[in-house]
């Protein structure tokens, strides 16, 4: 008898409040299995980076041994050694590390930018609205790799801080746009009339009221942004713009394969970076694709 | 429809303008000058600064931009002091190099992913659509130098199908088939690059647009006509959502010069994106300059060349 009530009051509860957003995501990803392995393959994967850098001491790894001279993958060396006979394997996790950490900074400084800019100017439109809409315009005509890469070369302090903030400086864009129009559609809601009318000040009725209603769309971008910045740094490192040559990246291992010999016969130099990035990608691309469906109601599979 | 076109290029002038005053900031604070290189143990350091002074070195920046834009307007670029010729003859050569490969990597691109896109979109849900939803999200998570070098590792080391490097082979003399057939083999490897890198786009637009105009009305009365499904595809659906298509045509340019920085260099392809790495290494200004600014003018035409196509292809984005 107390069983059936409790029942009854469970289904009563699920029927009267519609799941929350952290109820959705976990919904969406208990029905799509590949979502969940590469959520799990992830956390594992940058927990293992993480926990085994701490363990690498850096000064012995860069040392330079030239009896281990492209030492193949052996007892040694697990996965062989570079032209300086430095261990691959670790400067792989390293590299790891130093990738990921850069790309959460980028992503949280271009976020946070792109945030706050896209709901001031969606929220008031106007003149604020023109002005940053004429500068996004102008910024996404630009070919902006080339002046990464020229910026990169003419900083005279050139270090791993200028390096971020000149990546910041051209990737809030897509961030900004994207919750501009959201924001925009959002303000013309009854909800913030109401706000307004009762006279709520626009600090809060931006950050209290409306940024709250975007938060699943704002965890997506900075999802995606996220696989495109450890993307674009460790291009960037491949070509040899990326990173200061002390702080090695995964682009940096890649990078030694633009030495055909290395591409076409070592393989283990080059194919383990490369192969890590691409779990990586598409790992971190695939999460985000299955936030964004759980997020939009008629693509959501439970 | 000229009115937009009109309007459209009238909103480049002042990008143009704000882009070339950024190349010429960046330039000022590039180390050295055109002089440096002319310097040798020998050299009066008082004739290189009467030089500087000639030059109109230390005339106030607005003189020294004006100058520097109405040369530049002119296609003058002043001299390349790494390979010893006129930045507009280099830019020149490697510049067609480049546009040949974007060419047949457009072609290569659209020959992919219109058949791809059709097919998803067409048969929903069936094993090839989900074979190909899985190949556009490969092909878009996966960097561009990721698979350019798996590439050219496979086809041009491992199982050597394509030369590794270069444009042409010596032996074929200019105007021969040899020759021209040399050229178009040493531009396949890089242009498949590109195509299957650039192809997510146009499927997954192409996939959602049929999946939606399936449902549409239009589609209802050429069924309840009697019209056979093939019939309704090839001549309704089809034509209705291969049109937009061709606006992406100058996003694609945009992307390509993006992604030829990265192709040119692995594929030893000397266009213009290699030009670009080799005068960075070299700190060549005159050419990083005279690139940077010739490839913020190619993107902006190719969104201009997208607006253009989109007013034409759907009349309701005119302005009249």
């Amino acid at each position: 008898m107390t069983k059936q009530v409790e029942n009854a009051a469970t289904t009563e509860s699920m029927i009267s409040s519609p799941p929350t957003g952290f109820q959705v995501i976990m919904r969406e990803f208990k029905k799509d299995k590949l979502a969940m392995f590469s959520l799990i393959v992830l956390v594992v994967l940058i927990l293992g980076i993480f926990i085994a850098s701490a363990f690498i001491d850096k000064e012995q790894m860069m040392r330079i041994s030239l009896r281990d001279k492209y030492a193949p993958p052996g007892d040694d060396f697990i996965l062989g050694a570079d032209h300086g006979g430095r261990s691959i394997m670790e400067q792989l996790i390293l590299g790891a590390k130093n990738s990921i950490l850069i790309a959460i900074t980028i992503t949280f400084i271009t976020g946070i930018v792109g945030l706050v800019i896209g709901l001031i100017t969606g929220y008031f439109g106007g003149f604020i609205d023109n002005l940053f809409m004429r500068i996004i315009d102008f910024f996404m005509t630009l070919p902006t790799i080339m002046i990464i890469i020229v910026f990169v070369t003419i900083i005279p302090k050139y270090n791993v801080t200028t390096f971020i903030l000149i990546l910041s400086i051209f990737l809030w864009i897509g961030t900004a746009r994207l919750i501009r129009s959201k924001s925009l559609t959002e303000s013309r809601r009854d909800y913030v009339s109401a706000s307004k009318t009762m006279g709520t000040r626009n600090s809060v009725i931006i950050f209290k009221e409306i940024m709250p209603n975007l938060s699943s769309i704002i965890i997506i971008e900075m999802t995606l942004n996220f696989a495109g910045n450890v993307g674009i740094e460790t291009a960037l490192s491949f070509l040899g713009f990326g990173l200061p040559p002390s702080t090695p990246s995964l682009g940096t291992l890649v990078n030694y394969a633009i030495n055909p010999e290395v591409l076409s016969t070592k393989l283990w130099i080059w194919a383990p970076a490369s192969l890590l990035i691409l779990v990586l990608m598409l790992g971190i691309n695939y999460v985000g694709q299955a936030l964004r469906r759980s997020a939009d109601v008629r693509q959501r599979l439970g | 429809m000229w009115k937009t076109i009109i309007r459209r290029i009238l909103i480049m002038i002042p990008q143009l303008f704000v882009l070339s005053l950024l190349i010429f900031i960046m330039a000022k604070f590039m180390p050295g000058d055109p002089f440096t290189g002319l310097v040798t143990p020998d050299t009066d350091p008082n004739r290189i600064e009467e030089l500087r002074i000639q030059a109109g070195f230390y005339d106030p920046w607005y003189e020294q931009y004006y100058r520097w834009i109405t040369n530049a307007l002119q296609g003058e670029f002043g001299d390349s002091y790494s390979f010893q010729v006129k930045v507009s003859t280099l830019i020149g050569e490697r510049g067609l190099n480049t546009l040949w490969l974007s060419l047949l990597s457009v072609t290569l691109l659209y020959a992919i992913a219109i058949p791809l896109g059709i097919i998803a979109g067409r048969y929903q849900n069936s094993l090839p659509d989900k074979l190909i939803v899985l190949y556009s999200f490969i092909s878009y998570a996966i960097p561009t130098f990721v698979l350019a070098l798996i590439f050219l590792f496979l086809f041009g080391y491992q199982y050597p199908i394509f030369p590794t490097s270069g444009t042409v082979d010596v032996q074929y003399d200019p105007g021969t088939w040899g020759y021209f057939w040399s050229k178009v083999y040493h531009l396949l490897l890089p242009a498949i690059t590109y195509a299957i890198l650039g192809t997510t786009t146009i499927i997954q637009y192409l996939r959602t647009e049929i999946i939606d105009a399936k449902r549409m009305d239009y589609v209802k009365t050429a069924r309840s006509k009697g019209i056979p499904i093939s019939k309704v595809y090839t001549k309704h659906i089809f034509r209705n959502s291969l049109l937009p298509i061709a606006a992406f045509f100058g996003f694609t340019i945009t992307g390509l010069l993006g992604g030829s920085v990265f192709i040119e260099t692995i594929f030893g392809f000397p266009g213009m994106g290699q030009l670009f790495i080799n005068a960075i290494s070299a700190r060549d200004y005159s050419v990083i300059t005279a690139l940077v600014m010739l490839f913020g003018f190619l993107t902006l035409v190719g969104s201009l060349l997208s607006d253009i196509i989109m007013s034409i292809v759907d009349p309701r984005i005119r302005i009249e």
